[in-house]
């Protein structure tokens, strides 16, 4: 689920885990034990220790005993926080913050997860290892659904839903929505800005033309999916 | 420095609540505690008993309010009386001179019976009739110590106020950490968050209450004549009713803040109206229904009767019940209200599939 601040992403997200009242529509979701939610702002108990955490959250689950261990020592292995369990939550970089609240919300085996902007404000080594985490849940058959307003992470998504203002402006998968880019794609290597709807990428400029004729000097590209986005926004806002 | 006026002014008014607080407290407070503090009691529930009890219950004028004239009975009678509550002092008639039992519990009113009955001694000397001789007898208390009339309800005021503060942050502080929608999300039951925040603090306030009442007899001497069963269900209801009340605060405030102001707002007037120090007999009538609705009200009653008249249980069955029904008004609230914000789409339109698979 991809959109800038605001687009209503986690609106989406708390509706589907429940915290929101609907208008309208429905939502589907597992019963709450087979859950696993991060909200964009918390994820763990800044005041209690990393083990500490895990241990309220085994409790909570009903998983205790061998099982517990087996799984809490496995976690702590995977996200590197076998050395800092003793620390409390608050004392741990934001990105430990957010691979030990991953972690939490993946204790109970979960079918669903949901995770808000997980990897918001975490540095590129940690965010990798966050998604390395990720991936493996869903590989072992966990729905997994991300809010994000990274555009590569969007990239990841079996499927992808963009947003803006509340509404959904595109969905399928990446490849669906850069095949269903309309018009052409351009790119101009030059100072100045080309006419027409344009933006930066790297030291030229990326050139939209809704009617496929693109402007004198741009030369036609395949669209990328950070174009693919960029043109679905630009798309929505010409229609409204 | 102006930025800082100016900012600090916007801030203020932005938060109605403090505001409210800070113009509307003063006001409600000084109106409040004007007409509760008052020391003069002008009502003394008072039994008469023995042969002479209807001329002699006929000869006591106010503040006697004689609530029952019973010439068949004696002594015994009039210290059941007492140890009840159901009366303040008892005039045991049929000796001379004759003994008037006073329930030393209540300083006031023992203060008050007598000076009436001094003044009394002196009027009929003046009038040239034979004045009644009545010796006052003080029970429970006999050298009216302020401290033994005080510290059992001041154990009250002081669980009062760490039990009242401490949860009034629990469920607020999920709330700004943003870890509250997680438990929403977790299997929990509504009432599990809200027993889960309340039973630690049950437990430490229990032996809070068990060191303050067992230091409060070893540096006052007070005396522990009562059941310290009928002593322990009493608090226990007290604290449910107090730590209740603070998770009850807890849900409807946005910050900490908020939750602060309004666990002073809760405790701070029961210092003065509870009866704790201001006898609730005493105070005008508007005043005396808030103290009414106040829980250490009938905590200070349960203790005071407990501690020192060995009150039973069958005599405090009213404070007993109105301390129950709040402790089920107060956490009920606190569930509803915490179901209420956390569990909003459990009725409407949204379906739980436990059997649903994953589909990545």
């Amino acid at each position: 689920m991809v959109g800038g601040d605001g687009a209503g992403k986690s609106t989406l997200l708390r509706a589907l885990v429940g915290l929101v009242r609907l208008s309208a529509g429905t939502a589907r979701r597992p019963g709450k034990r087979s859950i696993g939610y991060i909200p964009a702002t918390a994820g763990l108990y800044v005041d209690l220790t990393v083990e500490k955490n895990l241990a309220f959250i085994g409790r909570a689950y009903g998983v205790t005993g061998a099982e517990y261990v087996t799984r809490s020592e496995g976690l702590l292995e995977r996200i590197g926080l076998t050395q800092a369990r003793s620390r409390l939550g608050g004392q741990l970089s934001g990105g430990m913050q957010r691979k030990l609240a991953v972690a939490m919300a993946l204790f109970h085996d979960p079918e669903l997860l949901v995770l808000d902007e997980p990897t918001t404000g975490v540095d590129p080594v940690s965010r990798a290892e966050l998604w390395r985490l990720i991936a493996r849940a869903a590989a072992r058959d966990t729905a997994v659904v991300v809010a994000t307003t990274y555009v590569d992470e969007a990239n990841r998504g079996s499927t992808v839903l963009l947003m803006d203002q509340g509404r959904a402006i595109a969905t399928g998968s990446p490849s669906d929505i850069i095949a269903a880019v309309p018009g052409a794609v351009g790119v101009v290597r030059d100072a100045v800005r080309p006419r027409g709807p344009s933006w930066r990428s790297g030291s030229s400029w990326r050139v939209w033309a809704p009617s496929d004729s693109l402007p004198e000097g741009a030369e036609s590209v395949t669209p990328t999916f950070d174009d693919a986005v960029m043109i679905a926004a630009l798309a929505d806002g010409e229609k409204a | 420095m102006r930025a800082m006026v100016v900012k600090e002014f916007r801030q203020l008014l932005r938060d109605k609540r403090t505001l409210g607080l800070l113009i509307g407290l003063p006001i409600v407070l000084l109106v409040v505690f004007g007409y509760a503090a008052n020391f003069d009691v002008s009502k003394i529930p008072t039994v008469v008993v023995g042969p002479q009890a209807a001329e002699v219950a006929a000869q006591l004028h106010a503040p006697f309010e004689v609530t029952e004239i019973d010439p068949a009975g004696d002594r015994a009678t009039v210290a059941s009386q007492l140890q009840d509550g159901k009366a303040v002092v008892g005039v045991v008639t049929g000796q001379s001179p004759m003994p008037a039992l006073m329930d030393g519990t209540q300083l006031f009113s023992v203060q008050a019976a007598k000076g009436a009955f001094a003044r009394m001694a002196q009027a009929d000397v003046a009038d040239g009739v034979k004045p009644p001789a009545v010796t006052p007898e003080v029970l429970y208390n006999p050298d009216i110590k302020t401290s033994w009339i005080m510290i059992p309800g001041l154990t009250g005021l002081i669980l009062l106020f760490i039990g009242t503060m401490t949860t009034s942050l629990g469920i607020v502080r999920e709330r700004q950490a943003g870890t509250i929608e997680q438990l929403a999300v977790m299997p929990f039951r509504p009432w599990d968050v809200i027993f889960g925040k309340i039973l630690p603090y049950l437990l430490l306030a229990c032996l809070d209450l068990i060191a303050i009442v067992l230091l409060g007899m070893a540096l006052f001497g007070v005396p522990f004549v009562g059941s310290v069963a009928t002593f322990g269900i009493g608090a226990l209801l007290f604290l449910l009713v107090t730590l209740g009340m603070g998770v009850l605060i807890s849900t409807v405030s946005q910050n900490q803040g908020q939750a602060i102001q309004l666990a002073i707002m809760f405790v701070v007037p029961q210092i003065l109206l509870s009866g704790l120090i201001f006898p609730v007999d005493a105070m005008a009538a508007g005043v005396r229904w808030i103290a009414y609705i106040l829980p250490l009200t009938y905590f200070v009653d349960i203790s005071r009767g407990v501690m020192l008249k060995a009150e039973p249980i069958s005599a405090l069955w009213d404070p007993f019940t109105v301390l129950l029904v709040m402790a089920i008004a107060v956490l009920g609230l606190a569930v509803l209200r915490f179901r209420r914000d956390l569990a909003p789409s459990t009725r409407h339109h949204s379906a739980e599939e436990p059997e649903l698979k994953a589909v990545a």
